[in-house]
């Protein structure tokens, strides 16, 4: 469990996965990927073990990930085999809405 | 929360393609990000409090602003328009400063003494020799990213601020990852110093879209750049637009851009007709207005090609006329319209338009944060909202004209005047009057080969307008006083139409 708030960058314990906190409410939360809690960036992981298969769907980059009720929004800045998981639930893609380019 | 992720990111997952080119030259995502790293080098360590930059659009602004951000000092684009003696009291205000310009432009400054300079072609030429990281950038998101000096038209310059936050809070919520297919490319020719040239790097770093710079714009060079380059996406200010359609209108054959896709416009206010006839020149483009502000880290509002496409096709009056407004706020930005005294409006009632959004910064070096307790901005500009919450502006509060108590903005009786047959360009402004205070004043630009008088223009808007709106003088030119972003110094135009007394 940690503090997540906005801006908080994060790496994956297993994989090449990380991070960026794009919207959390205030409080703790455990964050995972690959099914273990994810790191703080200058963190390193105590072993060097693999993405738990349950938790292994990846994550692709520049994807946003929301929990069920889009409460908890991240950026994945780098991707990796590990998927994103909250407390235990599983993250999932947030479909884009699509802007026409204004700049 | 630091915008040097966009490039990390882009540099990352399609590192090889083309991130900037420039007369020949370019830099791919990974380049662009080794002669950032470099720069970043000789910026970081704390001898410096900013990263400035006077040049003109190429592929050194872009090293400058990401190196800036990976070094974590805050980058100032400075104007390089403004007088020697203008630029000179800049830099004092930003030393002890690294000052990112071509010798061209530093032979007619006498440097303070704590600038220390740096050549745009070493800083470009970097990015092949070098391998070596950058310090790990800043964290904090509310450390300032950049800084920019205002063009205000009266008195000192104020610096307006935007913090990581703010920038990143802009593109994250407006940009797509990577959408951009691989064949994409967008010319950019607003300047440098302007928030919508640094917005239009951003953006474009973001979604992995090609980014051709135009030094300085030129409507024959831009049409030459588009075909050359096969540009899929562009941004202008509205004359620009008017340029290049006359421009257009010279060449004949020059009609077709198979390539080009979608036009984005904003910076000041587009006149109707001129949008009109774009819609009519380039008929399969899709055009999108973006209003925003330097205060605001660029866009805050859209109307997008299918409201261009819905609005010009409409016999509905009340529809078509949305052509003329900003469109509706991005999905993170509110917007509101409130009276002098405060009161949120309804629609359909004007007053000044506020913001809010964690784009929105609001603050200014020395001044501090001009938001409200519940975080919204004034942006000085007026306008109402209609029913279907589409805004539209109707000018500067500043540019209001007060006559006899009743508000009148310059808008409306310009779009009138420039619909009258003879009128290529107008500008109408408050002139004082005895009796009622303020009165309008207009500054008109009659089309070569037809004729019309003073009085003709105010019969023309009498028949069109309430009575307060005919302008009470009328002055004519050859041509209005542009600055290069395409707007007008309605200062300078009211001090010329005085001194015709």
């Amino acid at each position: 469990m940690r503090v997540i708030k906005p801006g908080l960058r994060l790496k994956s314990a297993v994989c090449s996965t990380e991070v960026m906190v794009i919207r959390a409410p205030a409080g703790e939360a455990q964050l995972s990927c690959g099914g273990v809690e994810m790191l703080a960036i200058g963190e390193s992981p105590s072993a060097a073990t693999p993405p738990d298969p349950a938790h292994a769907q990846g994550s692709l980059i520049g994807k946003r990930y929301v929990d069920a009720e889009e409460r908890f929004e991240l950026l994945c800045t780098k991707g990796g085999e590990g998927s994103l998981s909250l407390n235990g639930a599983s993250l999932t893609v947030k479909q884009a809405k699509a802007l026409p380019s204004s700049d | 929360m630091n915008l040097a992720l966009l490039l990390d990111m882009a540099a990352d997952a399609f590192g090889e393609r083309l991130a900037v080119s420039c007369g020949g030259h370019g830099l791919s995502y990974a380049a662009l990000r080794r002669a950032a790293h470099a720069a970043a080098r000789q910026l970081a360590g704390g001898r410096f409090a900013h990263a400035a930059l006077l040049d003109t659009n190429g592929l050194a602004p872009p090293v400058a602003l990401f190196a800036s951000a990976y070094a974590g000092v805050p980058y100032v684009p400075l104007n390089y328009r403004l007088t020697s003696a203008e630029l000179e009291g800049l830099l004092r205000r930003v030393a002890p400063a690294w000052l990112v310009s071509p010798r061209a432009q530093l032979a007619r400054l006498a440097l303070p003494a704590n600038v220390t300079p740096a050549d745009p072609s070493a800083l470009v030429a970097a990015a092949p020799l070098t391998e070596e990281l950058a310090p790990e950038p800043s964290s904090d998101p509310g450390a300032i990213a950049i800084q920019l000096f205002t063009s205000g038209t009266t008195g000192t310059p104020k610096a307006a601020v935007l913090r990581h936050e703010n920038i990143m809070a802009y593109v994250l919520g407006s940009v797509e990852f990577g959408a951009a297919g691989a064949e994409e490319a967008a010319l950019v020719a607003v300047p440098p110093y302007h928030i919508a040239g640094i917005s239009a790097v951003l953006s474009s770093t973001y979604c992995g879209r090609r980014i051709v710079m135009l030094p300085s714009f030129e409507p024959a060079e831009w049409l030459r750049l588009l075909g050359q380059e096969r540009v899929t996406h562009a941004f202008v200010v509205p004359t620009m637009l008017v340029r290049i359609m006359d421009c257009l209108a010279q060449v004949p054959g020059r009609t077709s851009f198979p390539a080009l896709r979608a036009i984005a416009y904003g910076g000041g206010r587009m006149p109707l007709a001129v949008i009109e006839r774009a819609l009519r020149v380039f008929p399969g483009v899709d055009f999108t207005n973006a209003y925003g502000l330097t205060e605001t880290s660029a866009t805050v509002c859209l109307l997008s090609p299918e409201d261009h496409r819905a609005a010009a096709a409409s016999p509905d009056p009340q529809v078509r006329r949305r052509l003329g407004s900003v469109g509706k706020p991005l999905p993170s930005v509110e917007v509101q319209v409130r009276d002098a005294a405060g009161t949120v409006l309804s629609q359909q009632q004007s007053g000044m338009v506020f913001v809010r959004g964690a784009q929105v910064a609001g603050e200014y070096r020395g001044v501090g944060s001009l938001l409200d307790a519940a975080g919204w901005f004034a942006t000085q500009d007026r306008g109402w909202v209609d029913a279907e919450g589409y805004l539209f502006l109707e000018g500067r509060a500043d540019d209001l004209i007060v006559r006899g108590g009743e508000n009148i903005s310059p808008g409306e009786i310009e779009e009138v005047l420039l619909a009258h047959p003879a009128v290529a360009d107008a500008v109408v402004v408050a002139v004082p009057s005895d009796q009622w205070g303020e009165a309008v004043g207009a500054v008109v630009v009659v089309r070569s080969g037809t004729t019309t008088s003073a009085e003709a223009l105010q019969e023309w808007v009498r028949a069109r307008l309430r009575s307060s709106r005919v302008p009470e003088r009328v002055l004519f030119r050859s041509e209005l006083p542009y600055n290069e972003m395409g707007k007008i110094p309605r200062r300078l135009v009211r001090e010329e139409l005085l001194s015709q007394d």
